[in-house]
């Protein structure tokens, strides 16, 4: 199936041909970092996670949205998504492919990494990180190409799928709990200290990730014969909707804990993102855009005139993507660490190669994703609409 | 079958290709290492046969008794004491890593990591590395 | 091929015996076990600890910073140019940083008034509950059974997890390969590390296998830093302790450190 990709209208090459030199660049600054170390980042002692696992704890969420579709599809019936989880199934191998590929461009010594499976340590959280990030990677492989290329012939896909399908479910929540663990379980970390880190994670995770499928079902729509049905997109949007609100009810009870509370060590790390502190103030636009694209994407999305309009609805949804990729894949990660455990104040700016890196990743994914998206839509297109039930 | 021109001259370069390892030195074999040893000591902590063998197991032996058991003294098969250190114990009488370690190393294109933190000894005569 | 079950009982059991083959083959082609011990003159505790005697420091020289120095100089730690890459074992920082959580700013006023605003010394607590530990995906990070909490350089996969749990600052990553930086004379008892590795101070524990002490402790002329087994109840520590109120950094947060402060 895989050969349906290989060919396409010109507008397709060119864009693979693009994203292609993406990724070559971002190889090439990879390259630079294997040879001097992780130096030429704008990581430091105090600031030692920056843009490539703040972009990993964001794209968790957005690999756990394909389960938005798989739930009410294979356990509740709902036929109306039935065209589209394969689109849900191919964004997370593509999103779960950048997690782990952050991953890797982040360690200082990646020859090493196998140690991890050499000498299992399940008392870490990143062990079982390891563990459910290629297990989701796995599972959805599995499903979707067996059921793509089940529908390629023609055919009813084969009955092991199933079970694999039904553990996908349970898998996808564990993938951004185990990730929300890495942070919450750190007694150094005060902004990180929170019981609602894992729910928080949900809630960015399912406004997040069905937005960009949004985003993509309507440019599919748009540019192919690839019809995803207004139904199913608005189901989607409601189920952005509801997931951003309780998204922006998360974050205020954050607020609400910490400055009611009024211990230091954490409202420290909220005035250094909304207001700055001694004098430094690197994020704050980041954090106020964020909050400002949040509020008018979450009131977007929940009046119905706006979200069942073709031409609000994927302002709505980009807002909500970048809005959460401001919160979880910047502000979260960065502001642990700012000020540091001894309230010193170290910033973070990213360089040239690593923002080169980190979009070459970006690249992969789309990449990745442009491939599975061709050979599903192909398969859809060319074998007819389905009617083999599954 | 289809191509058959173009696939039996691919299989033929393919061939060649597969084969240069055998074909490319013929005639000319390189010349197994002349290793100065660096000391006037008889024995190494374990016998030439078996440390020539397994120099690396047991310097893996030696590092997890040391960094993660605590424990540093070697009791070797001869009953001899040594401390377990490539940096101390090996290097006082393999003084020279250019004589010694490398003409091997090169010799079958192994880069062991080990140098890049254990601190050779500095050498008078020599390529610096 | 005959699909009977005798037959692949029959398979299955020659398999069980086949797979014992090998450790019974290793067994039988190992001459001679060597055997390793520990040094005979090492330093033995069960509860390593250091006591930071603050008022000691009063008698120290101006800008006193030996111990420092002398655990660089021991280990090969760079000296790094850019602040933000710097790799630090033992350090110095003001009081306000040292114990930011106490909040107390007439304790701050004493340490300028009655100790000179002297800096205290910050490294490895050595913790009895180490979050590092707890996160190391490898165990490159462990604890010993006599307290130290050990790095292996061998095994770090440089994910810098024990940092980020670490709630006293006390770990460095080499952000880039550290020997061009190494200012001092290079220790050859001692490696360097490499590019990608987190270290941290190891309580000197290639000293204690021979019998010395910390290099910090050995190089304090004024006996600000002293070092020794706090389970001991005859040890100096235990003596301090007894004698003084001692606080440590961040106690709340239950890692039960083991650098104790006397101020």
């Amino acid at each position: 199936m895989l050969e349906k990709a290989l060919t396409g209208n010109k507008g397709y090459l060119l864009w693979i041909a693009f994203l292609l030199i993406v990724v070559g660049t971002g190889f090439s600054s990879y390259l630079k970092q294997l040879s001097t170390g992780l130096g030429i980042t704008g990581m430091s002692r105090d600031v030692s996670w920056g843009l490539y696992i703040g972009q990993f704890t964001f794209l968790v969420g957005v690999a756990a949205s394909a389960v938005m579709l798989v739930l009410p599809y294979y356990l509740h019936n709902y036929k109306v998504f039935g065209k589209i989880t394969i689109l849900g199934e191919f964004l997370a191998v593509a999103s779960v492919t950048m997690c782990l590929s952050f991953i890797i461009a982040d360690l200082g010594q990646p020859a090493r990494a196998f140690n991890v499976l050499l000498y299992a340590t399940p008392q870490s959280v990143l062990f079982w990180d390891m563990v459910v990030l290629n297990g989701y990677l796995f599972l959805n492989i599995v499903i979707g190409w067996t059921v793509l290329g089940a529908e390629s012939r023609g055919a009813p896909p084969p009955s092991w799928v199933k079970p694999l399908i039904y553990l996908s479910i349970p898998w996808a929540i564990s993938i951004h709990t185990v990730t929300a663990f890495l942070y919450a379980g750190l007694p150094g970390r005060g902004f990180w200290l929170t019981a609602i880190m894992a729910p928080r994670f949900l809630g960015s995770a399912f406004a997040s990730g069905p937005a960009l499928l949004i985003l993509f079902c309507m440019f599919l729509r748009k540019f192919t014969k690839f019809d995803a049905g207004w139904t199913a997109i608005q189901s989607l949007a409601k189920i952005v909707a509801y997931a951003m609100v309780i998204s922006v009810f998360f974050f205020l009870c954050e607020i609400f804990t910490v400055y009611y509370s009024q211990i230091p060590e954490h409202i420290y790390h909220f005035t250094y993102l909304l207001s700055g502190l001694h004098g430094h103030s690197a994020l704050t636009p980041w954090m106020w855009a964020c909050m400002i694209m949040g509020i008018t994407a979450t009131v977007l999305m929940i009046i119905p005139a706006t979200r069942n309009s073709e031409q609000v609805l994927p302002i709505g949804c980009a807002l909500v993507f970048f809005s959460l990729w401001i919160e979880k894949g910047i502000s979260l990660v960065l502001v642990g660490f700012i000020p540091s455990p001894l309230e010193t104040l170290t910033e973070y700016v990213p360089t040239l190669r690593e923002i080169s890196i980190t979009l070459g990743v970006w690249g992969l994914g789309f990449l990745i994703l442009t491939i599975l998206y061709k050979v599903a839509i192909t398969v859809r297109l060319t074998e007819g609409p389905q009617t083999v039930e599954h | 079958m289809y191509n058959a021109g173009k696939i039996i001259v691919g299989i033929l370069i393919f061939l060649v290709l597969v084969s240069v390892p055998f074909w490319y030195n013929r005639g000319k074999a390189a010349a197994p290492p002349k290793l100065e040893v660096g000391t006037t000591e008889k024995q190494c902590v374990e016998s030439t046969p078996y440390m020539k063998a397994s120099h690396m197991k047991l310097l893996d032996q030696w590092r997890d008794d040391v960094v993660r058991n605590g424990k540093r003294i070697y009791i070797s098969s001869t009953g001899k004491q040594y401390e377990m250190s490539l940096q101390n114990t090996c290097v006082k009488c393999h003084a020279k890593k250019t004589q010694f370690c490398d003409r091997c190393h090169d010799y079958v294109e192994v880069s062991p990591v080990c140098w890049d933190c254990h601190i050779a000894p500095k050498e008078n005569s020599g390529p610096k590395e | 091929m005959d699909s009977t079950r005798r037959h692949f009982l029959k398979i299955a059991g020659l398999s069980v015996l086949g797979l014992g083959a090998r450790p019974l083959i290793d067994a039988i082609a190992d001459v001679g076990q060597p055997k390793v011990e520990p040094n005979p003159n090492a330093l033995v505790g069960k509860r390593w600890a250091m006591i930071v005697d603050q008022k000691k420091c009063l008698k120290a020289k101006e800008g006193c910073k030996d111990c420092v120095l002398a655990c660089h100089r021991v280990h090969n730690v760079p000296d790094m140019p850019n602040p933000k890459q710097a790799v630090k074992w033992i350090w110095q920082a003001p009081y306000e940083e040292v114990f930011p959580d106490v909040g107390n700013v007439y304790m701050a006023e004493y340490m300028k008034d009655s100790l000179k605003g002297l800096p205290l010394m910050l490294l490895c607590n050595h913790c009895d509950n180490p979050p590092c530990v707890r996160v190391c995906p490898t165990k490159a990070t462990f604890r010993r059974d006599d307290g130290i909490v050990m790095m292996d350089f061998h095994r770090c996969i440089g994910c810098r997890y024990c940092m980020a749990a670490c709630p006293f600052g006390a770990r460095s990553l080499n952000w880039l390969d550290p020997r061009p930086f190494i200012k001092t004379e290079l220790n050859m008892e001692f490696p360097t590390r490499t590019r990608g590795v987190v270290e941290k101070c190891n309580f000197c524990d290639e000293r204690l296998a021979k019998g010395l002490i910390p290099a910090c402790v050995e190089a304090c002329k004024d006996k600000a830093l002293v070092f020794g087994d706090v389970l001991d109840p005859n040890s100096e520590v235990r003596a301090l302790l007894r004698q003084h109120p001692s606080t440590r950094r961040k106690q709340h947060l239950g890692t039960q450190p083991q650098v104790y402060y006397i101020l």
